[in-house]
C-alpha cells in the first residue's frame, strides 16, 4: 500500500558542517551564494565559514528534499541566516565565526506527504580547522557513521599527507638551524610566501597550477637568497648574537605577515585547478588524485634532498659548517657561501610545502604562522638540526595530529577544533624527557 | 587632516588602559628577559591564566571577585612551576619554543568549543567586573582639553597606574638587593654563578614565577578594564608587542618597560589614527587604489615588525638601556 509507506516516510536531516579553512574536499568555490528565494539553481557555499545542510528523505532512497527552509541562530539566540534547500536538498548558511549554532528546520515548508519525526532543531558546533565535516542526524532513522576502521584509514591518509608537507618545511627549518643556529620565527611566513606565490602565478599570471608551484619554489629560493644577502648575512658580519637574531626574526615575521595581509587580504582563496576532487578507493584508503600527487612530490623531493645532503660535496660542506664553522673556514670552506646556499635550499623546500598546502586546501595570509609551532614541534621531536630527525618528527606530528582526534578505546580523542594541542603537548613532553629529540646527539644543551 | 584628533588619540592611548596592560606585561618580561636572560615567549599565556583565573572563578564557579583576584595571581605561579621544571635547564631557544607553545595550548583550550561550559568558548566570559566597577569613586569625566577620560576609564587608570608604580618600585628594590644581583649575574654568566655555589635553577624559577605574576596581573587588569575575556586577545602577537614595548624603553631598566609601553601605544594609536584619516572620506589623502581603509589599519602593524627588527639591530638597549650591561648575546 502506498499509503502506509507515505506515513512511514520520515525526513532525514544531515548537517554537514563544512569549514572552508581546510575544507579540501568541500565544494568550495569563491562565488557568491545563491539567493535563498531561488532554489532552482544549485546552491553554492559562501566564502568563509558556513554551515552546510543536506536534506534527504530517508524513507525514499535518500531523495533530496528541495524547497525546505532552514534557519541558523547563534547559541545565544541571535538569528544568523536562513536558506532554502536547492534541488539537491542542499543549503548553505554563512556564519560569522566558529562557535555553536542551532539549525532549525521549518517543518511547514516540507513538501506535502513528508512526515517529520523527532526534533526539528539541531545544535551544530562549527569548528575551525576541524577535519572537513561533522554529521548529525535528525529524524527516526539513525544512520550508522563510518566505522572506526574507515575513520582510522582516513585519518592516517590525512596524517601522512600532512606529515609529508610539514616535513618539507621542517627540513628547511632544520637545515637553516643546523648551519646558522638560528631558530627562525619567520619560517612560517616562508610557507605562506610559497603559497601566495603559487596563487599569484596561478591566478594573476594564469599559469597552470603545476607550473605555478615550480615558479613559487623558484621565487622562494630567490626570497631565501635575498633574505640572507640583505638581512642575515649583514647581521652575522655585525656579530649580532643568536638571541638578538631570534628577536629580529620575530620582527621580520610580523612584518611579512602584515605585508601579506596588506597585499593579499584576509580572505581564503582557492587556486584555479584541482579544487574539487572526489576521493577514490585504493584498498582501505580513500584518496583524491591531488593527494596522491602531493604525497608523491613530497617523497621524491625529500629523497632527492636527502641524497644531495648525504652524497654531494655541497651536502658535506653544509654538515661541516653545521658542525664547526670556524674549523670549516680555516679548512678553506667558504662558510658564507655554504650558508647562502642553505638559505636558498631551505626556503625553496619551505616554499614548496606552502605551494602543496595551497593545492591541498586554500591560501591565507596566516596559514604558515599557524603551522610554525607544529613545524617547531616536528623538528624538536626529531632532533634540532638533524635531517632524518626532521623527517621522522614531521611524520609523527602529522599522524598524531590527525589520528589523535579519533576516539579509540579509553582514549577520548583530542577535540578536532584544537587538534594541534596534542602535538604541542608532545613538544613540551619531549623537552622534559629527551630534549635533544629522537635522533639528536645527547650533547649538553642546557 | 585633523592633527589635533590624531594627537588626542595617541596621547589617550599612551596614558590609557592599553598602555597599562603592556607596561605590566613588559615589567614581567623585563624580569625574565632583561634581568635574568630568560627568553619567555609565552607571556600571553601568563596573561591568559590571570584573566581566566578571575573570570572562571567569578562567572563559572560563582565565587567572589576577591577570590578571583587571588586565583588570578596564583594561576601564573602554577603555570611558571609547570613550565619551568622541564625547560629552565635547557638552552634559551628551547625555553622560547616551549613557552610559546604553552601559550598557544592555553589559548586554544580556552577557546575550544568542547570547554565552552567552563571557559565560554570563542566568545569568552563576561560579567565578573561589577565589584570593581562599583568601587569607582569618580562621577564625572576628566577633561584635560586635548584628552578626555570617562569615569570608568579614569577609575581603571587610577588603579592601573598605581599598580605599575608599585611594580616598578618593587622591581627597583629587588634588583638592588643581593637577590637581584644574582639574577643579573645569571644573565651574564650562568656557570660563574654556579661556581659560587648558587642554585641557578632555583633563581631562574623564582624569576620566572615573579615575571609570570606580573603577566598574570596584566591579564587581570586587561580583563577587569574591558569587563570581558576573549581567547583571541591572548594570541602570540601580544607577547611580541610586549617585547617590542620592552625593547623600545630598554631592557634591564626599571622604567624601561613603562616608558616603552607608553611610546609603543602613542605610536600605534597615532599612526593608526593618521592612516585611518588619510584614507577616510570621499577624497582621501592617499588614493583608494594605493591603500584602502582596511589596509590602513595594517600599516601600523607592518611598522611594528619593521621597528622591532631595526631596534634589535641598531639599538638593542632601547632608549634607556646600557649596551654594555645588556649582553643579550652572552649565550
Amino acid at each position: 500500500m502506498r499509503l502506509t509507506s507515505k506515513v512511514l516516510v520520515s525526513a532525514f536531516l544531515a548537517c554537514l558542517v563544512v569549514l572552508v579553512p581546510l575544507g579540501a574536499s568541500a565544494t568550495s568555490t569563491p562565488t557568491p551564494s545563491a539567493s535563498p528565494t531561488a532554489p532552482t539553481a544549485p546552491a553554492t557555499p559562501p566564502d568563509g565559514a558556513y554551515i552546510g545542510v543536506t536534506l534527504q528523505n530517508s524513507g525514499d532512497d535518500k531523495a533530496p528534499i528541495p524547497g525546505a527552509t532552514l534557519s541558523v541562530a547563534s547559541a545565544s539566540g541571535t538569528e544568523v541566516g536562513e536558506a532554502v534547500t536547492d534541488p539537491n536538498g542542499r543549503a548553505f548558511i554563512a556564519i560569522p565565526e566558529r562557535g555553536s549554532y542551532v539549525v532549525t528546520l521549518d517543518t511547514d515548508t516540507l513538501p506535502a506527504g513528508i512526515q517529520f519525526g523527532g526534533s526539528n532543531k539541531r545544535t551544530v558546533d562549527a569548528l575551525l580547522d576541524g577535519g572537513n565535516f561533522a554529521q548529525f542526524q535528525i529524524g527516526v532513522v539513525e544512520q550508522a557513521g563510518p566505522s572506526l576502521g574507515e575513520r582510522f584509514s582516513g585519518a592516517m591518509v590525512n596524517g601522512v599527507k600532512f606529515g609529508l608537507i610539514i616535513a618539507l618545511a621542517a627540513l628547511g627549518l632544520s637545515l637553516i638551524f643546523g648551519t646558522t643556529k638560528l631558530t627562525n620565527f619567520a619560517h612560517g611566513e616562508i610557507i605562506t610566501f610559497g603559497a601566495i606565490a603559487t596563487y599569484v602565478a596561478n591566478r594573476a599570471f594564469g599559469l597552470p597550477v603545476i607550473l605555478a608551484i615550480v615558479v613559487a619554489v623558484l621565487a622562494s629560493a630567490a626570497f631565501g637568497w635575498l633574505q640572507d644577502k640583505f638581512l642575515w648575512k649583514p647581521l652575522r658580519s655585525k656579530g649580532i648574537g643568536i638571541i638578538a637574531m631570534m628577536i629580529v626574526s620575530i620582527g621580520f615575521g610580523l612584518l611579512l605577515r602584515n605585508l601579506f595581509q596588506y597585499f593579499f587580504g584576509g580572505s581564503r582563496e582557492s587556486l584555479s585547478q584541482y579544487v574539487n576532487q572526489t576521493r577514490q578507493s585504493y584498498g582501505p584508503f580513500q584518496l583524491a588524485d591531488k593527494e596522491i600527487a602531493i604525497m608523491a612530490v613530497s617523497i621524491v623531493v625529500l629523497t632527492i634532498t636527502c641524497v644531495v645532503l648525504m652524497r654531494t660535496r655541497l651536502g658535506k660542506s653544509m654538515r661541516a659548517v653545521a658542525d664547526n664553522p670556524a674549523l670549516s673556514a680555516s679548512s678553506g670552506l667558504r662558510v658564507d657561501g655554504v650558508v647562502r646556499s642553505v638559505w636558498v635550499l631551505g626556503c625553496a623546500l619551505t616554499g614548496l610545502s606552502g605551494g602543496l598546502l595551497a593545492v591541498n586546501s586554500q591560501v591565507n595570509f596566516l596559514m604558515g604562522f599557524k603551522l610554525l609551532l607544529l613545524v617547531f614541534a616536528a623538528v624538536t621531536l626529531g632532533g634540532l638540526g638533524t635531517i632524518w630527525g626532521a623527517l621522522i618528527g614531521s611524520m609523527i606530528i602529522g599522524i598524531m595530529v590527525e589520528v589523535g582526534t579519533l576516539q579509540i578505546g579509553i582514549w577520548p580523542g583530542v577535540p578536532s577544533s584544537i587538534k594541534e594541542v596534542g602535538a604541542l603537548v608532545v613538544l613540551i613532553l619531549i623537552l622534559l624527557i629527551r630534549p635533544q629529540g629522537i635522533l639528536g646527539r645527547a650533547e649538553r644543551i642546557g | 587632516m585633523d592633527f589635533g584628533s590624531i594627537l588626542s588619540a595617541a596621547l589617550s592611548s599612551a596614558l590609557g588602559p592599553q598602555a597599562i596592560v603592556f607596561a605590566l606585561a613588559a615589567i614581567g618580561l623585563n624580569i625574565h628577559f632583561g634581568y635574568t636572560g630568560l627568553l619567555n615567549f609565552g607571556q600571553a599565556g601568563f596573561m591568559a591564566v590571570g584573566a581566566y583565573g578571575l573570570a572562571v572563578t567569578v562567572v563559572t564557579y560563582d565565587q567572589s571577585f576577591w577570590l578571583g583576584v587571588v586565583v588570578a595571581l596564583v594561576a601564573p605561579v602554577v603555570l611558571a612551576l609547570v613550565l619551568g621544571v622541564p625547560t629552565l635547564r635547557l638552552r634559551a631557544d628551547y625555553l622560547a619554543i616551549a613557552t610559546i607553545a604553552t601559550a598557544e595550548i592555553l589559548r586554544l583550550v580556552f577557546g575550544a568549543v568542547e570547554t565552552r561550559e567552563v571557559f565560554g568558548g570563542s566568545n569568552g566570559l563576561t560579567g565578573f567586573a561589577k565589584t570593581f566597577q562599583d568601587l569607582n569613586p569618580y562621577s564625572g569625566p576628566l577633561d584635560l582639553g586635548i584628552i578626555r577620560f570617562r569615569p570608568d576609564d579614569l577609575w581603571s587608570l587610577t588603579v592601573g597606574w598605581i599598580l605599575v608604580a608599585l611594580g616598578c618600585l618593587f622591581v627597583w628594590l629587588l634588583m638592588r638587593s643581593p637577590w637581584g644581583r644574582v639574577l643579573r649575574s645569571i644573565r651574564e654568566d650562568e656557570d660563574a654563578v654556579r661556581s659560587l655555589g648558587k642554585n641557578v635553577f632555583a633563581y631562574k624559577m623564582q624569576a620566572l614565577i615573579l615575571g609570570g605574576v606580573f603577566g598574570g596581573l596584566a591579564g587581570l587588569f586587561f580583563a577587569v578594564k574591558q569587563a570581558s575575556v576573549v581567547p583571541s586577545d591572548y594570541s602570540t602577537n601580544i607577547t611580541f608587542y610586549a617585547y617590542t614595548a620592552l625593547l623600545i624603553g630598554g631592557a634591564a631598566r626599571v622604567l624601561g618597560p613603562v616608558v616603552g609601553a607608553m611610546i609603543f601605544w602613542f605610536l600605534m594609536a597615532g599612526i593608526g589614527a593618521f592612516f585611518s584619516q588619510a584614507t577616510a572620506g570621499s577624497d582621501p589623502l592617499i588614493p583608494t587604489w594605493a591603500m584602502s581603509d582596511i589596509q590602513a589599519s595594517l600599516v601600523r602593524l607592518i611598522l611594528v615588525g619593521l621597528g622591532l627588527m631595526l631596534l634589535m639591530i641598531y639599538r638593542p638597549q632601547g632608549i634607556f638601556g646600557d649596551r654594555k650591561e645588556l649582553a643579550i648575546d652572552a649565550r
